[in-house]
């Protein structure tokens, strides 16, 4: 199995049949587009399950390893590899592509062929961020997201779309340059290596360090978002499309999460260390303050984009707990998150598509006529509110409980979550869909069609799979976050 | 004499006098003969150029006046082929504007010779013989379009300025010579490097020089001439401006400032970063503002030229760890990219104007994403490669100059030029939402030949290619620089 370069599979797949798209598609073949987008999307997630099968759970370094030299005057390298922290995101990102065909299929009727090359070329760039050993490999990919994400904001957004693209762009922009920075001068510490993992090693002032730690926190927590640079993340929301909502929280802002966990806790140990209140004291903000803004939104869509800047407030805390309850807690919230979070953002999409707005107080008493929908999106926001046996549950508590172990105060600011997320989930799930028919707009409503059934169901899956049976997910990371941990500890001060 | 190291020159010479001639004898309403010449006399320099590079040639000829290298052959064979593209591209705008015919041919040809002795001079006078020659076949082609008011406003704004520079150069030139008693570069270099007497005439002199070459760049505050040119210009002309003989500047540069007055490297070096600073900062600041494309081109020009100094001043050997002729790679890596990137970007303007019509608004190109899909991808890889995206081209080129720069220690500069590249993002990124967000306001019409669209199209996948595999270009731009430095 290790002949075939699946790492490589995965990352190009995807992005081939992107350009395939493009170069063939017209207005006039749109059905024959979405088709092979389909096709190409599904076969891209296909080509991601050998990596879990094939996985060596005793082995903590890197897997499926291929490496070979690309840009020699510099020594960078076409290096990729994904240990136990990179596993899941690869299929995460494959499966939440296939999602975002399916969920444009009927709602895009312009410019099909881009749109669904854009998603399919951002799906093959996005797994490239998590399989990417090679300092500036990652940057290239890390950067280039931002053009299709760009594209699809700004061409089949709403009605502030250009705004929003702008602002999601050079938000991010502005992040990821510093980064940039930071990789070159990690380069020359390193006496000429964009190697990842030589970087683990590489001894480093304590200036260096703060000043690699800001640079990367820069690029990371613009991305993620932490408070308070979070600002771009609700116009994004609900500018994009359905489809561009549910990469955006699903992936996307995993990319940053996961720039924490691969760059800062291991190259910048002493300054993690050092900073690391800071950053809870931001998680905790995060969860409180953005949980406290969420309750009081009027449209569904912002509402949903806040909770998530207060779920990943929780991945951020857990990282900087330290221990390996709290980053394994950390890392099953990402991915908890990108199954939620994406099912929550469909699940507003099909109501939008219906009704054309996303305000809460236009809706009331749904689930009377939409029944088989309503049983779907009261189990995605029981999720969302972390309710035991979904996947909400299993990060939210294990990062709980890291932040308990280490300082009780922490554990109950962090638990507080719990009671928040159940607040403002619980509060919109009762004001859309009990109570009585609120007016001839919802009780006209249809109900799923056998397309959305299909993608709603595979979520729930997902979501349950996750919240019942963890261990299928945590046992993978062992071994890694256990070594990454050791890195941490060390101190590379001289 | 060592006539082989002119052959190029003399070729050229001569077949910029054949095509005048036979454009005369030749009347059909296309040109096809002088036009097919002037093509054929591109392709056999570039092959020769490319031979010559190849061979590894390095030889003085004409009494030490002028040198051939591996950097001489090299930015030789790229001016030429930039030349060829801007003529490829320019003959349906041309053909329209009544500008299609020898003088344009043997105009571009003589521009070309000018640059040709500008890369190869190894004396002051040569180099300055080199760009009075090819300033001088400027004017006149930016002054082609006689009934244009624009234009000959724009050739009379270009002229005053370039004589003015061509003044400066030529006074700090005779400062070098009082000081050092030749007008020989290399005999420059040695005179400086053993401890000068007229240390202070030699600085005086360097000042106008670096003065003479920021304007051949266009780096502020010796700016001013771009804007107006690359607006009042037909488009046809900004690429035979704007294009080949920013090749033949950094060659002069190079020659001025390294071969010749190395040891006073750290005098030019804060002059550069001073140029450098305010051309990135005066430049994207003032291209957000511009709502003419061609007007908005010319100031991003000024910015990247500036991200382009940056590399230049970065040279130092002086144990930080990187040799100069990284920097001076990094730079020529620049600013070939950037001279790819500008011709793609003025050809997409020309393929967009007909008969009567300039394209030149922003709003012009307004929905062109939908009606004309490969030319605004073509344009929107250009706009992603000036504002330095991965995974174009000038990603690679700021990347380059970022990492020279950081290892001289100057983290504020780098800091500083990233931050306003943010703010260059903006206005590049604007043309993309122009194109594929907003609602067209015209009908779009795309003229050119079937050879220019192939062109065009390799253009905008080179820019691409460049950024997926950046490393033999690299490479060459390294190797050449340094082969030539050693």
């Amino acid at each position: 199995m290790q002949s075939l370069p699946l790492l490589s599979l995965s990352i190009w797949t995807p992005i081939a049949f992107g350009i395939l798209i493009l170069l063939l598609g017209r207005d006039s073949n749109a059905p024959a587009m979405r088709s092979l987008a389909l096709a190409g999307s599904i076969l891209s997630f296909l080509v991601t399950i050998p990596l879990v099968t094939n996985f060596n759970l005793a082995d903590a370094g890197m897997q499926f390893v291929e490496r070979a030299p690309w840009i020699e005057p510099f020594n960078i390298h076409y290096h990729l590899g994904i240990d136990g922290i990179s596993l899941w995101f690869v299929p995460l990102t494959a499966f939440i592509t296939v999602i975002t065909v399916i969920a444009g299929w009927e709602i895009i009727t312009e410019r099909v062929a881009l749109y669904m090359a854009s998603f399919l070329i951002l799906s093959g760039l996005m797994v490239g961020v998590f399989c990417a050993l090679d300092g500036i490999l990652f940057y290239v990919f890390f950067e280039a997201t931002l053009i299709p994400m760009y594209l699809i904001i700004g061409i089949w957004g709403g009605p502030r779309r250009v705004y929003a693209a702008f602002k999601f762009f050079l938000y991010t922009l502005l992040g990821s340059l510093l980064m940039l920075v930071a990789l070159i001068y990690l380069y020359f510490q390193s006496g000429g290596s964009f190697n990842i993992l030589d970087w683990y090693t590489v001894p480093l002032s304590s200036v260096a360090q703060v000043l690699l730690f800001v640079a990367f926190f820069f690029a990371f927590a613009v991305k993620i978002p932490m408070w308070p640079v979070h600002t771009w993340l609700p116009d994004a929301h609900v500018e994009a499309p359905t489809g561009g909502s549910i990469v955006l929280a699903a992936v996307m802002l995993k990319l940053g999460a996961y720039g924490f966990v691969r760059f800062v806790l291991p190259i910048v140990p002493d300054a993690s260390h050092e900073l690391a209140p800071i950053i809870i004291t931001l998680s905790i903000i995060a969860v409180i303050y953005i949980g406290l803004v969420a309750m009081v939104q009027t449209d569904m869509k912002k509402l949903v984009a806040y909770s998530s800047i207060a779920h990943m407030g929780f991945v951020t805390l857990g990282f900087f707990l330290f221990s390996n309850l709290g980053v394994q807690g950390g890392l099953m919230q990402m991915i908890s998150h990108g199954f939620v979070s994406g099912a929550m953002f469909m699940s507003i999409g099909v109501l939008y598509d219906r009704m054309h707005t996303r305000a809460i107080a236009e809706y009331g008493g749904v689930t009377t006529v939409m029944p088989h929908f309503a049983a779907f999106a009261v189990l995605f926001a029981m999720a969302n509110a972390g309710l035991p046996g979904t996947s909400g549950f299993v990060g939210e508590w294990m990062v709980i409980l890291a932040a308990v172990k280490g300082n009780f105060w922490l554990g109950m600011l962090a638990a507080t979550t719990l009671i928040l997320g159940a607040s403002y989930t619980l509060w919109m799930v009762k004001r859309v869909f009990f109570g009585p028919v609120r007016n001839d707009h919802v009780a006209a409503l249809k109900d799923i069609g056998s397309r959305e059934f299909v993608i709603l169901a595979l979520l729930a899956a997902a979501v349950l799979w996750f919240g019942l049976y963890p261990k299928f997910f945590t046992d993978p990371m062992q071994a890694s976050v256990t070594q990454l941990l050791q890195h941490v500890a060390a101190s590379k001060l001289q | 004499m060592n006539w082989i190291a002119i052959y190029p020159e003399i070729y050229l010479l001569v077949m910029a006098c054949v095509v005048m001639l036979a454009d005369l004898f030749f009347k059909d309403a296309d040109h096809r003969v002088a036009y097919g010449l002037t093509l054929l006399t591109l392709l056999v320099l570039a092959v020769m150029s490319g031979a010559y590079y190849a061979s590894g040639l390095e030889v003085f000829a004409m009494q030490r006046m002028v040198i051939v290298d591996p950097m001489a052959m090299l930015l030789k064979l790229f001016t030429t082929v930039a030349t060829g593209i801007s003529l490829i591209y320019a003959r349906r705008y041309a053909l329209d504007r009544g500008m299609w015919g020898g003088e344009l041919f043997s105009l571009s040809l003589f521009a070309l010779l000018g640059q040709f002795v500008m890369i190869s001079g190894n004396n002051l006078l040569m180099i300055y013989l080199g760009l009075e020659l090819l300033s001088l076949a400027l004017y006149a082609l930016v002054a082609l379009r006689r009934d244009s008011a624009l234009a000959t406003e724009a050739a009379m704004k270009y002229f005053v300025l370039g004589a003015l520079a061509s003044g400066f150069l030529l006074y700090g030139m005779s400062m070098i010579y009082g000081a050092t008693g030749s007008l020989d570069l290399g005999v420059a270099f040695k005179t400086i490097a053993m401890e000068p007497i007229n240390r202070a005439a030699l600085v005086m002199g360097l000042v106008f020089i670096v003065a003479g070459v920021a304007f051949k760049f266009g780096a502020v505050p010796f700016h001013m001439w771009i804007p107006d040119v690359y607006q009042g210009a037909p488009t046809a002309i900004v690429l035979l401006v704007g294009g080949a003989p920013k090749l033949a500047a950094f060659a002069m540069a190079i020659r001025l400032l390294v071969e010749g007055m190395f040891p006073l490297a750290v005098d030019w070096q804060q002059m550069l970063m001073v140029l450098a600073l305010l051309s990135i900062v005066v430049g994207n600041f003032a291209a957000i503002a511009q709502t003419n494309l061609k007007r908005m081109l010319a100031y991003s020009t000024i910015a990247q030229i500036g991200f382009m100094l940056l590399g230049l001043m970065s040279g130092m050997i002086n144990g930080n760890g990187i040799s100069a002729s990284v920097a001076y790679g990094a730079a020529m890596f620049y600013l070939v990219i950037y001279v790819l990137t500008t011709l793609g970007t003025f050809g997409v303007i020309m393929f967009m104007a007909h008969q009567g019509f300039e394209a030149e608004d922003l709003k012009d190109f307004a929905g062109l994403g939908k009606s004309h899909p490969w030319l605004a991808g073509v344009m929107a890889f250009l706009m992603f490669s000036l504002a330095g995206l991965p995974p174009f081209a000038g990603f690679y080129a700021k990347f380059e100059v970022l990492s020279v720069l950081l290892a001289t220690g100057r983290v504020w500069l780098v800091v500083v030029a990233v931050v306003l590249s943010v703010i260059g993002a903006f206005y590049y990124l604007r043309m993309v939402k122009t194109m594929y967000f907003d609602a067209p306001t015209r009908e779009h019409r795309v003229q050119a030949s079937p050879v220019a669209w192939a062109l065009m199209s390799l253009n905008g996948l080179a820019v691409l290619g460049l950024g997926i595999l950046p490393g033999g270009l690299m490479t060459l731009c390294y190797q050449a620089i340094a082969n030539t430095l050693h």
